[in-house]
């Protein structure tokens, strides 16, 4: 959890589609008037989705502006958690849990498979930006290991050949 | 999932086709024990939750009922009511199944839960993680507002309850109650130091009642059935059902609802199948979650799955979390990832923690790989001495223990690794 704030992207300001700041009004209904910070992780999660999958130092910034939340308060925050991706990840973002039941059950296998079928190691990102590969800790499905994430989806009960034809569907 | 015979609390309905519907759930009894409580007083409910002698299922196991008492009455703060659905201590999710096909017994029972305590507003915090159980989550809520059973008129009772699902972001110490809290205010989820307790300072420095999803779950057939019938479940002072969720080495691996003070042997036997190659393929089994210290074969063939039981063995019940791990597992190894664990999950606040997490995953991964040093079991154990008590949270504890543990149920596996430079296992 030290990973310093985002990297830059290079592109121009980044800034909430209409429909996104829909949302955010949406967000800040949850919570009381006075405590409207109570937002922020759900406005990070939305900023992420809506500007590719991380948050750059310009999107942080704009969280900040958005929110009137001090920067380094935002930065600290997108900092802490593990969720937020503070450099660019691929179109399948593939996360596979390799805790304790994961691995009593064959994580290690999968593991490999992953990375043969991929040629990426832990945290390398595909030349063609499809796939990035993670190492992740718990992903609470342990009885249903080994499991892995892509992106918003759960696949459990993992074996190597099962996971090689996951990738392999994947559009 | 498997046939799980005896009496069900919160899975009656996992196995059942669309029970996340609303109009399912409500054919199935969904938010008739609501109206009944919304119709009883507010000390009524929170005293047959008392003698239900519910304990938090989340792992501390404190009487449910006590904590909502100690809900402050004389004050004009808000109050608030929190599900901690973080659900991501390595071994268990046992909440998962009640958040995606169940999620109207738990608003049933934070209906109950926040009547009881006065609290008109409340939070389901849920692991960031659980994307499509986010959406479950979110649609019964919306369709419970949308038919009136949330609101400024909860079930036509006058009372008013809003409830909101609020995603976390990858920290297992937010299943801390304070770190969830201050997660909720939008910070780093950092736990507090307590006292005070949230029950008289916490979200928003009002008063906060915490509870787990699958203590949340069990209220509304206690407040259907009384308080009575759930006591007479299980075992004296471990009363009512347990979801373990056992994963590992088994034929089965599940979440199974049994009565609290099952015999573990029977648990692995009878309901997930056995051990892979048979029980004397056993080696060890980490009774509740990875921070209880794990036990060895020979005392699982006697050990029952209680509170008290799991405590005189040196271990914890935790959230009911059964690793069941056969001979071909590397003790050394096993403990050694959960290490691995902590040391990325310690939040950094206090100096113990911090520093001592990532030196004992430094020491076990130098002795899984064969580099270990006379005198190293020595030094985990004085580096366990020295995290636990002296944390802010629970989080050093419970790095501490598996290590501590595991050293004390299986020293021949630390020795053999520093006198051979391997695994006894190959």
């Amino acid at each position: 959890m030290s990973e310093s704030p985002g990297e830059t992207s290079g592109e121009v300001k980044p800034c909430f589609s209409p429909a996104a700041l829909r949302e955010v009004e949406t967000i800040y209904a949850r919570y009381p008037a006075e405590y409207r910070r109570s937002a922020l992780l759900p406005i990070l999660h939305l900023a992420q989705r809506e500007f590719g999958g991380w948050l750059s130092r310009e999107a942080l910034a704009y969280v900040a502006e958005l929110t009137g939340i001090p920067p380094v308060r935002v930065n600290e925050v997108a900092t802490f958690y593990t969720m937020y991706n503070l450099r660019p990840v691929g179109r399948y973002h593939v996360q596979v849990c390799t805790n304790i039941s994961c691995w009593l059950c064959g994580s290690d296998a999968v593991v490999k498979a992953l990375q043969e079928r991929l040629q990426l190691g832990w945290g390398e990102t595909s030349v063609d930006g499809r796939f990035t590969l993670s190492e992740v800790e718990c992903l609470g499905a342990c009885v249903n290991a080994p499991a892995v994430q892509i992106n918003d989806d759960y696949h459990e009960d993992l074996t190597p050949d099962k996971v090689a034809e996951i990738i392999d569907r994947l559009p | 999932m498997t046939e799980t015979p005896g009496e069900r609390v919160v899975y009656r309905n996992v196995d059942r086709q669309d029970g996340h519907l609303l109009a399912v759930a409500r054919e199935h009894g969904a938010y008739e024990a609501a109206r009944k409580a919304l119709a009883m007083s507010r000390e009524a409910v929170i005293d047959e939750v008392k003698k239900s002698n519910l304990r938090g299922r989340g792992g501390a196991g404190f009487p449910a009922g006590m904590k909502w008492s100690f809900i402050p009455k004389d004050t004009k703060r808000p109050h608030y009511l929190i599900c901690n659905a973080d659900e991501g201590e390595p071994g268990t999710c046992k909440d998962r199944e009640i958040l995606r096909r169940d999620p109207h017994l738990l608003i049933e029972g934070m209906i109950i839960a926040a009547y009881a305590v006065q609290a008109e507003r409340g939070y389901i915090y849920i692991r960031g993680e659980f994307y499509r159980e986010t959406e479950r989550l979110q649609q019964a809520v919306d369709d419970a507002i949308a038919a009136g059973i949330l609101g400024d008129n909860v079930l036509e009772s006058g009372h008013r309850f809003h409830l909101a699902v609020h995603r976390g972001a990858g920290a297992y110490v937010c299943g801390e109650e304070t770190g969830l809290i201050e997660s909720l205010e939008g910070k780093k989820g950092q736990p507090r130091l307590k006292p005070p307790f949230p029950a008289n300072v916490g979200l928003y420095d009002c008063p906060t009642v915490i509870n787990n999803v699958e203590t949340l779950a069990a209220v509304p057939a206690i407040l259907a059935k009384g308080g009575e019938w759930y006591a007479g479940l299980g075992v004296p002072k471990s009363n009512g059902t347990k979801v373990f969720s056992v994963s590992g080495h088994v034929v089965r691996p599940g979440n199974y609802e049994v009565p609290l003070g099952i015999p573990l042997k029977k648990l692995i036997e009878e309901y997930a199948g056995g051990v892979r190659g048979g029980w004397d393929n056993l080696k060890g089994v980490i009774p509740g979650g990875s921070s209880t210290p794990v036990l060895r074969a020979e005392v699982c063939a006697t050990i029952a799955m209680d509170y008290e039981s799991l405590a005189k063995a040196g271990t914890m019940l935790g959230a009911g979390s059964v690793i069941v791990m056969d001979k071909s597992v590397c003790i050394v190894r096993a403990i050694a990832r959960l290490s691995r664990f902590y040391r990325h999950e310690s939040c950094g606040q206090c100096t113990p923690c911090r520093e001592g997490t990532g030196w004992l995953a430094q020491i076990m991964n130098r002795l899984e790989a064969g580099h270990g040093a006379v005198g190293d079991v020595e030094l985990l154990k004085n580096i366990c001495d020295n995290i636990s008590g002296k944390t802010i949270c629970a989080l050093g504890d419970a790095a501490a223990m598996p290590v501590a543990g595991a050293i004390r149920a299986f020293p021949e596996e630390f020795d053999y690794h520093i006198k051979h430079g391997r695994c006894m296992v190959g």
